[in-house]
C-alpha cells in the first residue's frame, strides 16, 4: 500500500529544521504548500534533496526547495539530481553568486512544454562525446561541463544537461550535433576570424555576432553534411522536430555559404546584408560564440606553437643533415629552406614537408602542430617554417615547464599544475567534483646512516625476512605426468606400459613440463607522514619501509612508496619516496631516511591517487597497503571526525572496485570502533606495539602475497 | 565438401595472393632471400604483413610454414619432440624443423609472445652458420639454401617486458609496415571485399577516425583487415553503420563509452 503523503505541517516542520528558519528567515510556507500536493515518493525525493543540499548551503537548499516542485513534473529524477548536484558543485568552486545563476537556469526548462523529459546528463554524454570528437580530425578538443554550449578553439563546452527534446536518444543526438558543430567552429575556420574586430563597427555588436553565429551555422551545418553525412541528416530531423527552419530571406545567403568552397570570409563579406534581416532564429545545435575566450587562447598559443614548430623544424633538418653526411661528404652550405604543403581534402588533413624540394615524412608530433597551426590560420604562415636558430628561444617558450609545487603557492593561481580528486561528501551523500588540489612533491634526501644503523639494529630480523622471502621467489618447477611437455617421463611411461601389458587402461600423462610462476605483483604503499607521526612512529615508519624494501628487492615486485599528508583540501600533498619504475637506489634510501612528520591526516585522495597509479600498471594482482597512525584529520576543516571516515571508506571502496587489494596498516588503539566501518572494503590490522611495525609489515605483505 | 588435408611441405600457394605493394618490401624480401638473410617484419596488427608472406612465398614458389607464438610456445614446439607410439619413444620433427628440412618459409608471426628459449634454437638459424641445433635427438641439421626465416614483431603494443632483444633483431633484415596510404588503402579494401569505391572510401575515413582515437583510450585503430570485414558485410547487404559496429568496433575494443563513440562516429559518416 502506498504510504500517505505527508501533510503540509509535516512538511514545514521539516524544512524549519534543515533550512533553519529561526534564524534565517526562509519564506517555507509556499514550498510546504506545494510540496504537500505531491506524491509521497516524490515527496521524499524532494525533500532528501533539500535536506543533502542543506549540508552544503542553507540557502542553496532554499532555492533548489522553491523550484523543486515544479520541476518534478516536468524533468525525470535523475536530471533533478544531476542539476542539484551542478548546482552544489558551482557553488564549491565559484560560490554562492554563480550557484544562483545556475539556479535561475533551471527555470529555463519550465518553458519547454513537455511534461517528465528525459534530459542528457552532460556526464553520460561526455565519456562518448569527447572520444567521438577525437576521432574527428583536426585539433584535439576536449570536452568540459560549464555554463552552456560553446569552444574556445581548444575544448568545448557544454551545459549540464541537454534538454529540448522528449526522449533521452534525441537529447543524446542533440548534444552530439552542438558537439559536431563546436567542433566544426575549429575545424572550419570559424574561430580564426578576428570576430570581436568584425562585430565591432556594427551599432549593435551582440546582435551582429549572433546574425555571423546565423551564417556560419548555416556555413558549418554544410560542412557537415559533405563530411558527415549520416549526422547531417539526424540534425535535420532533431530541426524538423523542434521546428527549426531557414527563413526565407537568408536563402540566398545559404545557397552562397554551402558551397564547398565557402570559408569564413564568406560569412563575414555577408554579415552586413544579414545585420539588416530581422533576427535569427537560432537552431536547436546552434551554439554560443565567445569571441574574448577565443582571442585569448589563441594568442598565447599563436606564439608557443611558432616557437615549437621552428625548433623542431631545427631538429629535423639537423638530423636529415647528419643523415646525408654518412652518404656523400659534400657540404651544403645552402640556407636549408621547409616548405609545407597543407592537403585539406574530403575532410582529410594531410601535410607534405620538403626539405630543400626533397620530401621527408614528418613525424606525428610535428603533424599535431601543424594541423594546430594550419586551424589557426588556414594557411602555414611562411615565418614559421624558417628553422629556429642556436639559442633563439629560451626553453621556457616551447617546453611545457613542470610547475615547482612549492612556487605555486607564492602566486595567486593555487591549482595550477595540480591534479584534481573528488570528495565524498557525507551530508550530501554524492562527490564534491575536483575538491582536492593535489600536488606530488619530492622528499629531501638525507644521506645519513640511518639505513646502516637499521640493517644492524635488525640483524636477526633481516635473516629472518630473506629467508621467508626468498622461499616466495618464483622458481621453475617441473611438473610430470602431464599430457603435454617437453619430454617424456619415463617414471610414467614405465606404469603406462605395465598398465597395458596388465590389461589396464594406459594413462596419457606421459610427459614432463616446465612450469614457471610468475609472480606479477605491484604494490603501492602509503605512509602517513602526517605530524602525529612525529618521534617513535615516524622512526618506526622508516625502518618498517627499510626492512620492506630489503625483502622486496629479493622478490622483485614491482613497488612504490609514496607519503601523504596535508592542510585543507586546497594542499594535498603526496610525497614521493620511490616511483613504481625507479631501482631501489642509495637516493631512496635517503629519501626514506628524509620522512619528516608535516602536517595533517587527510587520506582520500592520496588512496585515489595511488589507485590510480597501480591502474596504470600492468600486473595481475596490485595491492596497495596503507600504513597510518590514527583516523582522517585535517585543519580546521570538516574532514575531522564522519566526513574523513567515509571518505576514506568510500577511496578504498573504489580502489576495491577498481580490482586493486586494499589492506590497512594502522597504531590507533583508542579507537577501534571506527576501523571496521572505515575499512569495510579492506582488509586491516592493529598494531599494539609501534615497535612491532618493522616486522609486522614485511610479515603481513609476505602473508598477503602468497 | 571435405577439408583439404596438407603436409606443411606440401603448403604451396598456388593463385596468387592479392597485395598492393606499399613500398620496395617485394624487392628487399627477394633480395634477402637471395642472399639467405632472414627477414623481420614490424608493424600494427593487420597491416598486411601476413599476406605479405604469402605473397612472398607464392613469388618464391616455396611452401610457407606460419607458427603464431603464443606465451606457451618452446623451443621443443618448434623443433620437435619424442611422442610414445606403441610403447616406443618416437622423435617428432617440429614446424621448424619440417620446414628446414624441406627448404621452405618458415614464418614465425608475433615472435616476442614466445618464451625465451625459443631463440636459442632461432639465432644460430639467423645468422651464416645457418643451423638448427637439435640437442635432444643429438644432431644439428644445416639449412639448404631454399629455406628462409622471417619473423614478425609489433612495435607497438608489447610492454617493455616483451621486447625484442638487440641480439635477436640484430641478425634480421627488417621490414617496416604500416597502414597503407588513404588511396591504397581505398583500392585495397575495394578490391577484396567487393564495395563500391564509394564505400571503400568513406571505409577508410572511417578507419582513420579510429585510428585518431589511438592512445586515448584505443591500443590500436582500425587495421586494413578489419576495414575488409566491414566490406564484405557491408557487400552481403549488412547495414555499414552495423557491419562497422561489428567488424570494427567490437573487434578494437571491450570498453562500452568508446564502442558507444565508434558508433557515433560511423553513424555520423554513414
Amino acid at each position: 500500500m502506498a504510504r500517505k503523503a505527508l501533510t503540509r505541517a509535516e512538511i514545514e516542520a521539516l524544512l524549519d529544521v534543515w533550512l533553519e528558519t529561526e534564524f534565517t528567515f526562509h519564506q517555507v510556507g509556499p514550498v510546504a504548500r506545494a510540496l504537500c500536493k505531491l506524491q509521497r515518493g516524490e515527496q521524499d525525493f524532494v525533500l532528501d534533496w533539500i535536506k543533502r543540499i542543506a549540508t552544503t548551503h542553507i540557502t542553496l537548499a532554499f532555492h533548489f526547495a522553491r523550484r523543486a516542485p515544479d520541476l518534478i513534473q516536468r524533468l525525470d529524477r535523475r536530471a533533478i539530481e544531476a542539476w542539484a548536484v551542478h548546482l552544489c558543485d558551482t557553488y564549491d568552486r565559484s560560490g554562492m553568486y554563480a550557484a544562483l545563476t545556475v539556479a535561475e537556469q533551471v527555470d529555463a526548462f519550465t518553458r519547454t512544454r513537455q511534461d517528465h523529459t528525459a534530459g542528457a546528463l552532460f556526464e553520460d554524454v561526455a565519456p562518448v562525446l569527447s572520444n567521438f570528437v577525437r576521432g574527428l580530425s583536426g585539433r584535439k578538443l576536449k570536452i568540459e561541463q560549464g555554463d552552456g554550449a560553446w569552444s574556445d578553439s581548444e575544448k568545448i563546452v557544454l551545459p549540464a544537461i541537454t534538454v529540448a527534446l522528449e526522449s533521452r536518444e534525441d537529447n543524446f543526438k542533440l548534444a552530439k550535433a552542438t558537439v559536431a558543430l563546436l567542433w566544426a567552429q575549429t575545424r572550419f575556420g570559424t574561430l580564426r576570424a578576428d570576430l570581436a574586430a568584425a562585430c565591432a563597427d556594427f551599432a549593435h555588436p551582440d546582435r551582429a555576432l549572433g546574425q555571423f553565429n546565423a551564417l556560419e551555422t548555416i556555413r558549418l551545418s554544410a560542412c557537415i553534411a559533405r563530411e558527415l553525412p549520416g549526422l547531417h541528416r539526424e540534425m535535420r530531423r532533431l530541426m524538423a522536430a523542434l521546428g527549426d527552419q531557414l527563413p526565407a530571406a537568408w536563402a540566398d545567403f545559404a545557397a552562397r555559404l554551402s558551397d564547398p568552397a565557402a570559408r569564413v570570409e564568406d560569412s563575414l563579406e555577408l554579415l552586413a546584408a544579414a545585420y539588416s534581416l530581422p533576427d535569427f532564429k537560432p537552431w536547436c545545435f546552434q551554439a554560443e560564440l565567445r569571441p574574448d575566450a577565443v582571442a585569448a587562447l589563441r594568442a598565447a598559443r599563436l606564439e608557443k606553437e611558432k616557437a615549437r614548430l621552428r625548433v623542431k623544424l631545427a631538429e629535423l633538418e639537423e638530423e636529415h643533415r647528419r643523415h646525408k653526411a654518412g652518404e656523400e661528404r659534400e657540404a651544403t652550405p645552402e640556407q636549408p629552406r621547409f616548405d609545407a604543403e597543407a592537403i585539406d581534402q574530403d575532410g582529410r588533413l594531410d601535410f607534405e614537408i620538403t626539405l630543400n624540394d626533397a620530401p621527408i615524412a614528418p613525424p606525428d608530433d610535428v603533424k599535431q602542430l601543424l594541423t594546430s597551426i594550419y586551424l589557426d590560420f588556414g594557411e602555414i604562415p611562411p615565418d614559421y617554417l624558417v628553422p629556429a636558430g642556436d639559442g633563439e628561444y629560451d626553453p621556457s617558450l616551447y617546453q611545457d615547464q613542470p610547475v615547482d609545487p612549492d612556487a605555486v603557492w607564492q602566486g595567486t593561481y593555487h591549482e595550477e599544475g595540480a591534479l584534481f580528486y573528488p570528495e565524498w561528501d557525507l551530508g550530501r551523500q554524492h562527490y564534491r567534483k575536483n575538491w582536492c588540489v593535489m600536488r606530488e612533491k619530492e622528499v629531501k634526501p638525507v644521506y645519513d646512516d640511518f639505513y646502516r644503523q637499521t640493517l644492524d639494529k635488525h640483524f636477526a630480523l633481516v635473516k629472518h625476512l630473506r629467508k621467508g622471502f626468498e622461499a616466495m621467489r618464483d622458481e621453475n618447477r617441473t611438473l610430470k605426468r602431464q599430457a603435454f611437455g617437453d619430454e617424456v617421463d619415463i617414471d610414467a611411461l614405465v606404469e603406462a606400459l605395465a598398465d597395458s601389458q596388465d590389461g589396464r587402461e594406459m594413462s596419457d600423462r606421459l610427459f614432463v613440463r616446465q612450469h614457471r610462476a610468475e609472480r606479477n605483483i605491484a604494490v603501492a604503499f602509503m605512509v602517513d607522514m602526517s605530524g602525529s607521526t612525529k618521534g617513535w612512529i615516524n622512526e618506526a615508519e622508516r625502518e618498517a619501509l627499510i626492512l620492506l624494501c630489503e625483502a622486496l628487492e629479493l622478490l622483485g615486485d614491482r613497488y612504490a612508496i609514496y607519503g601523504f599528508s596535508g592542510i585543507t583540501r586546497k594542499r594535498c600533498e603526496l610525497f614521493r619516496i620511490k616511483t613504481f619504475d625507479e631501482p631501489y637506489t642509495e637516493e631512496v634510501k635517503a629519501r626514506i631516511s628524509g620522512i619528516q612528520p608535516q602536517e595533517y591526516t587527510r587520506m582520500g585522495f592520496a588512496i585515489r591517487h595511488l589507485t590510480k597509479l597501480l591502474n596504470e600498471i600492468e600486473a595481475r594482482t596490485k595491492v596497495l597497503v596503507t600504513l597510518s597512525d590514527g583516523r582522517p584529520d585535517d585543519y580546521f576543516d570538516v574532514y575531522r571526525g564522519a566526513y574523513g571516515i567515509e571518505d576514506t571508506r568510500m577511496a578504498l571502496l573504489e580502489a576495491r572496485r577498481s580490482g586493486i587489494h586494499p589492506f590497512c596498516v594502522t597504531i590507533d588503539r583508542e579507537a577501534r570502533d571506527y576501523l571496521p566501518h572505515m575499512y569495510g572494503a579492506a582488509r586491516y590490522v592493529i598494531l599494539d606495539d609501534v615497535a612491532q611495525l618493522p616486522l609486522k609489515v614485511s610479515d603481513i605483505y609476505r602473508r598477503l602475497t602468497s | 565438401m571435405d577439408a583439404h588435408t596438407l603436409t606443411p611441405e606440401q603448403h604451396f600457394i598456388q593463385k596468387e595472393p592479392y597485395y598492393e605493394a606499399v613500398g620496395n618490401e617485394i624487392a628487399i624480401f627477394e633480395a634477402a632471400y637471395r642472399n639467405r638473410l632472414p627477414v623481420l617484419l614490424k608493424g600494427p596488427t593487420g597491416c598486411g604483413k601476413t599476406r605479405f608472406m604469402e605473397h612472398m612465398a607464392w613469388r618464391l614458389k616455396r611452401p610457407l610454414i606460419t607458427v603464431s607464438c603464443h606465451d606457451d610456445l618452446t623451443a621443443s614446439d618448434l623443433v620437435g619432440r619424442y611422442l610414445v607410439k606403441d610403447g616406443e619413444t618416437v622423435w617428432v620433427d617440429g614446424p621448424l624443423t619440417r620446414a628446414v628440412r624441406c627448404g621452405g618459409i618458415c614464418y614465425l608471426d608475433e615472435i616476442v609472445e614466445a618464451r625465451k628459449d625459443t631463440m636459442v634454437v632461432i639465432h644460430p638459424l639467423a645468422d651464416d652458420r645457418r643451423e638448427l641445433p637439435m640437442e635432444k635427438v643429438g644432431q644439428l641439421l644445416q639449412a639448404p639454401e631454399d629455406f628462409c626465416l622471417a619473423i614478425s614483431y609489433n612495435p607497438g603494443y608489447q610492454s617493455v617486458l616483451k621486447d625484442l632483444k638487440q641480439s635477436t633483431r640484430q641478425r634480421f633484415v627488417a621490414l617496416e609496415f604500416d597502414y597503407p596510404t588513404p588511396d591504397l588503402e581505398r583500392r585495397i579494401v575495394a578490391n577484396e571485399s567487393g564495395v563500391a569505391a564509394a564505400m571503400a572510401e568513406k571505409l577508410v575515413k572511417f578507419a582513420q577516425m579510429t585510428r585518431n582515437l589511438k592512445g586515448s583510450g584505443l591500443d590500436e585503430g582500425a587495421s586494413t583487415r578489419l576495414l575488409v570485414h566491414a566490406g564484405k558485410l557491408i557487400s552481403s547487404g549488412v547495414d555499414p553503420v552495423v557491419a562497422c559496429q561489428s567488424a570494427v568496433a567490437q573487434a578494437v575494443t571491450d570498453d562500452a563509452d568508446m564502442l558507444a563513440a565508434i558508433q557515433e562516429l560511423s553513424s555520423s559518416l554513414f
